[in-house]
Formats: C-alpha cells, sequence, structure tokens
C-alpha cells in the first residue's frame, strides 16, 4: 500500500484513499477525512464513528449500517442524514477503516 | 532515493444528485425467494440509489401482516437442496427444512423478513403493494405492513418508476 500524505501527515492508504493502518488514524485526521467529503463532524457523527473505531478493535470487521442500528444503538434513518447516500463507505472512510464486507 | 509522498487521492462517494433508481418486483412469497430483492433493496440504498419496491402476487406473503414472519421453505422442486424429491413431501419437513434455513439465516446475522423491510424503509426505500393481488386475496390496507405506502396498479408502478433499473424476482 502506498504512503501518501493527508493533511501534511504521512500515512498508508489504499488506492481509493482509505486509511490501511488502523493505528495511524486519529481524530485530527478524522475532521480532515471527513471536510474532504464535505461533512463536518458534530457529537453525533462523533458517536457513530467512535463506535466503528471500538466496534472493529474487538471484531475485526468494520460493521455494518444494520450492526452500527442494533448495536450502536443509532437509529438507520439518522445515519443516512448525518452522513449522506452512502453512509456506511463515508463512516469507515472518515474511521479509517476499510469499507463493510457483510451485505446487510 | 526518497520521494515526497503523494497526496492521498479522496474516495469519489457520487454525491452529485443521483438519479439511479432501482425497481424491485416481488413476486414470490418463499423464505428463500423473499431474500434476494430485500438484499438488493438494502444494498441499493445504501450506494445512494432510489428504490421502489412492487410486491404481486405470492409476493404479498412478504408484506401481510399475517404471514410476513412466518414465510416457509420447502425442498420440493427444489432439486438445489440435492436431497431426494421424495423426502420433501414427508409430513413435516418443511417445517424443518424452513426452520434450519431461519437459523443459517440468523447464524450469518442477516435480520428476519419484517427487520430487513423495516431497514429497508428506515433507508429510504418505498414500498408498493399490487392492486389485483390485494383484490384476489380479499386484502386490504390494514392487512398488510404499515409501512407499505399504497396499494397501487401495475401501470401506476411502471409509471413511477419510468427510467428505473428493473429486478423481476
Amino acid at each position: 500500500m502506498p504512503t501518501a500524505s493527508i493533511n501534511g501527515r504521512q500515512v498508508q492508504v489504499d488506492a481509493e484513499g482509505f486509511l490501511t493502518q488502523y493505528d495511524e488514524w486519529d481524530e485530527d485526521l478524522a475532521t480532515v477525512l471527513a471536510a474532504q467529503i464535505g461533512i463536518e463532524l458534530g457529537e453525533e457523527h462523533w458517536k457513530a464513528i467512535h463506535f466503528l473505531r471500538a466496534d472493529f478493535k474487538e471484531q475485526g470487521e468494520t460493521a455494518t449500517l444494520r450492526r452500527i442500528t442494533t448495536v450502536g444503538g443509532i437509529p438507520t434513518k439518522e445515519l443516512f442524514e448525518l452522513f449522506p447516500k452512502k453512509p456506511a463507505k463515508k463512516m469507515a472512510y472518515i474511521a479509517g477503516l476499510p469499507k463493510p464486507r457483510g451485505c446487510v | 532515493m526518497t520521494t515526497e509522498p503523494t497526496t492521498a487521492p479522496v474516495p469519489n462517494f457520487d454525491d452529485g444528485p443521483s438519479d439511479r433508481t432501482l425497481a424491485i418486483i416481488c413476486s414470490k412469497g418463499t423464505l428463500d425467494m423473499a431474500y434476494p430483492g430485500l438484499i438488493l433493496a438494502n444494498a441499493a440504498l445504501g450506494e445512494g440509489a432510489q428504490v421502489h419496491m412492487f410486491f404481486t402476487f405470492w409476493g404479498f406473503d412478504m408484506i401481510t401482516k399475517k404471514r410476513m414472519a412466518d414465510l416457509k421453505f420447502t425442498m420440493l422442486g427444489n432439486t438445489a437442496t440435492h436431497m431426494p424429491q421424495g423426502l420433501g413431501g414427508l409430513p413435516g419437513m418443511t417445517a424443518m427444512a424452513t426452520s434450519m434455513m431461519r437459523k443459517q439465516i440468523a447464524s450469518i446475522d442477516v435480520p428476519t423478513v419484517p427487520e430487513m423491510l423495516e431497514q429497508i424503509v428506515a433507508s429510504g426505500g418505498h414500498l408498493w403493494a399490487c392492486q389485483m393481488s390485494a383484490d384476489m386475496m380479499h386484502l386490504t390496507k390494514d392487512d398488510l405492513y404499515d409501512a407499505v405506502e399504497e396499494i397501487i396498479n401495475a401501470s401506476a408502478f411502471i409509471e413511477m418508476t419510468a427510467g428505473a433499473q428493473l429486478l423481476f424476482i
């Protein structure tokens, strides 16, 4: 995976720009990643991002929308409002995780 | 030799106004055939597409309150189970096959049919019921899942989904 710079910091990313190293992520980076896709992170956004980070650490996989709703307790409808159109992928990108693998 | 790292690419999330619409016609009422439409609808919504689902004929069972949580799977006529066809006709076999399939579905964290519909609606999907099926089965909107928007005829659905990509299941 290539090294690239985001906001002056060197990180590992895949061809699309998703971070590939869990530990290279931090909140400052997340704010920059979110801004790059037109999202300003508020309290509700952070709740979803922090759930994704913690869940990935436990499960080794990026949570799907359904899991964020049933386990993380954030309604699906809200996720579509916070991260419009492609919530699962956008959240994964901001959280520095791979795209979710599961179908549901 | 060292080179300056390049600026990381930003994924293209296709944020422009999306005109991609998927029309999914669900015509089957068995447990196994309910899922393809539900999974694809959910996936399309997650990709930013609009989704309209039309439930017709046996597919009505997927949205009929009394039946939607009780769809069945039978081995009869389904050679893909790779079991002797005669077995499928024995008493209790459909119940057993159904229970096994439910467990398999649950084991990979895929929700039940009513839960899938709930998620599709929460993701912005639209559910429509077929007028002719309602008439044939003497069902009214009260008999149907609450999130079904309306009972409409086939031409209304076709008109509504003009230009959409269509799946018939």
